[in-house]
């Protein structure tokens, strides 16, 4: 499953440059400035950032569900040899969102209808989307939708929910969050994507659910050949399960390597800081001085240098470039601003 | 199940079920259980004004009818006109508040604002007017009270479209590919189901009341119809001595409200048992 992803073949979902901004009462806010991210096939790429630092909107411009107001200036998001940006809501809603690429949300207490039984809920999904939505039998064939049932089932056994067969019966309130945020991960998966981004589907979770949610991710990724959009703000959970990171500060992407060697030798000061703002890794609590700046007002140039221990005169004239920094591991700061030729 | 043994133990709201059930067999099989079904529109001016007896247990009216018959027959339209009032308002109502709620923007702001206007101004009074307005009859009584009933299905619909746009799953069915009008009707909608249903439950009775009210103006049914209101309306001449010419359409209208009201306080209670007993 080690797929190289330097090598030819492009990766299935490319963020380049992205700029987001939303108008809003007070003014304009650029939301994302220049963010830039791969995800290759089969890789469990993580997305890092304090809150508020645009991860939201990173996935909700993916997905094309920007909120009233925003509006994405320049950059690209290439999925599989299209760009979505050009995909206008019909397509987006038909082949996208829910069928090429499944979606886990943060909270599994909320996500579900509390009205409708979990079968009900998850069948519609795949009636919307699923296979054989082009046999031209109507929504109602019953083939199919035993087709479904059946393929829904074998799905809730490899997310490991206890009595499948039962569970599509009732309601979400007579679920645990763990079993709940299972059921969420097989609506994500029941269409069969080749993308499934996750946004913070742990958090919500106590600890020990919390790993065994990861665990189910890591299997679910290999097992059903797809690659994951892992959107967070703990890097105890990047370390357990994602192969690339990117790391994001107030819209920026600020640093890009393999998880290990991120980890062990990060160049940014930020994610310098954050990693050592982990429990832990700290010794004691320690936090990162000041608060992610306003994105109605950032800071010019590096949108961290206010905060940074090492930042120069330069931090605040310009925007760092980002560049290479080590094996597979870029950075975009001025302290790594010319590379050794 | 649960909510079941909860409402049976809800005396009062199990009083205004039997007496709502009772008005609708007594609609139902009214020309059956009237002892003269054909005093709707007959007259018999030898028997007039005669008090309660066995014969005629209700008496009789100015000219000659058995009021207990024009009781009877009496719900079948108070029935009829409530349901399509509720039931049209409903419609209205509970569409304009869902796309106010879920689409917003100036198109929702201008329906809520309409709404608004129509609150504001009580609604029998808005009712008599409109019903002013267009030529005296039934049918455009119940139209206006259908244009002036629908702002209240508006409002909650509003209200809840809003409260439920902003939920976790309405998010997630958007994240997964769900369009628009299905979020707003195949899931939203179901969600407000039961603020909708007490609605239409008081709606009924509140109706029946109005609608009483525009008999009574004669805004309403035309004379020979077996209506309560209008019955009230033509036993003035006759009070205070025929007094059992007001009284039992009278308490039929009573009783049918009432009998709505319990009903609607006790669903009520069962969707929101923070809001118990606080009319």
């Amino acid at each position: 499953m080690a797929a190289d992803p330097t090598n030819a073949r492009p990766p299935l979902l490319s963020v380049a440059n992205l700029r987001v901004s939303i108008a809003s009462d007070e003014g304009l806010a650029q939301v994302l400035d220049g963010v830039s991210l791969d995800v290759a096939e089969g890789r469990i790429v993580g997305v890092v950032g304090e809150s508020g630092c645009g991860k939201s909107t990173l996935v909700r411009a993916v997905l094309g569900i920007l909120p009233r107001g925003a509006r994405t200036e320049s950059g690209s998001i290439h999925f599989a040899g299209e760009d979505l940006l050009t995909l206008d809501e019909r397509a987006m809603t038909r082949r996208i969102r829910g069928r090429a690429i499944g979606f886990i949300p943060q909270d599994p207490y909320l996500a579900l209808n509390p009205v409708f039984r979990v079968g009900t809920q998850l069948l519609e999904i795949m009636r919307w989307h699923g296979d054989g939505s082009e046999d031209g039998a109507g929504p109602f064939n019953r083939a199919r939708r035993a087709r479904h049932r059946l393929w829904l089932i074998q799905i809730l056994k490899a997310v490991q929910l206890p009595d499948p067969e039962q569970a599509l019966d009732r309601y979400p309130h007579q679920f645990s969050g763990g079993q709940r945020q299972r059921l969420l991960i097989a609506g994500a998966l029941a269409c069969r994507p080749r993308l499934v981004i996750a946004d913070e589907p742990t958090t919500a979770l106590d600890v020990t659910t919390q790993l065994e949610i990861l665990k189910l991710l890591k299997r679910l990724v290999a097992e059903f050949g797809v690659s994951m959009l892992f959107v967070t703000h703990d890097v105890g959970v990047v370390a357990q399960l994602c192969d690339e990171v990117a790391v994001m500060y107030a819209g920026q992407s600020v640093e890009w390597g393999g998880t290990g060697e991120l980890l062990a030798r990060p160049r940014h000061p930020y994610t310098v800081s954050l990693l050592a703002c982990h429990p832990d890794r700290a010794d004691g609590l320690v936090g990162i001085a000041g608060q992610v700046p306003s994105a109605l007002a950032p800071p010019t140039g590096c949108r961290f240098h206010p905060r940074c221990g090492k930042a120069m005169a330069a931090c605040a004239g310009t925007k760092p470039e980002t560049t290479p920094s080590g094996d597979r591991h870029t950075v975009a700061c001025m302290l790594y601003g010319v590379p050794d030729a | 199940m649960l909510l079941l043994r909860k409402f049976s133990k809800d005396l009062p709201a199990v009083l205004g079920l039997a007496i709502v059930v009772l008005v609708l067999v007594a609609a139902l099989l009214a020309p059956h259980l009237a002892p003269y079904p054909l005093d709707a529109y007959e007259s018999h001016l030898t028997r007039r004004l005669k008090p309660p007896s066995a014969e005629y247990p209700f008496g009789t009216d100015n000219i000659g009818r058995d009021i207990f018959s024009r009781v009877i027959l009496g719900t079948r339209s108070a029935l009829i006109v409530s349901l399509s009032v509720v039931s049209g308002a409903m419609a209205i109502g509970v569409t304009l508040g869902l796309v106010a709620g879920f689409y917003g923007r100036w198109a929702g702001e201008a329906i809520m604002r309409v709404t608004d206007v129509f609150l504001a101004v009580p609604q029998l009074i808005l009712a008599l007017a409109l019903a002013q307005l267009f030529s005296p009859s039934l049918e455009s009584a119940m139209l206006a009270l259908t244009l002036t009933y629908w702002p209240f299905f508006a409002r909650i619909v509003y209200a809840e479209t809003r409260r439920l746009k902003a939920s976790l799953f309405v998010d997630a069915l958007q994240c997964i590919g769900a369009s628009a009008p299905r979020i707003v009707f195949a899931h939203i909608l179901p969600n407000a189901a039961s603020p909708i249903i007490v609605r239409l439950t008081i709606g009924m009775g509140f109706t029946i009341l109005t609608a009483a009210v525009l008999g009574f103006l004669g805004m309403g049914a035309p004379p020979p119809s077996p209506d309560w209101g209008l019955a009230i309306a033509e036993s003035r001449q006759h009070l205070p001595d025929t007094w059992w010419f007001a009284t039992f359409p009278g308490l039929a209208i009573f009783l049918t409200v009432l009998g709505f009201n319990l009903l609607g306080d006790g669903l009520r209670d069962i969707v929101d048992p923070r809001l118990r007993r606080s009319r």
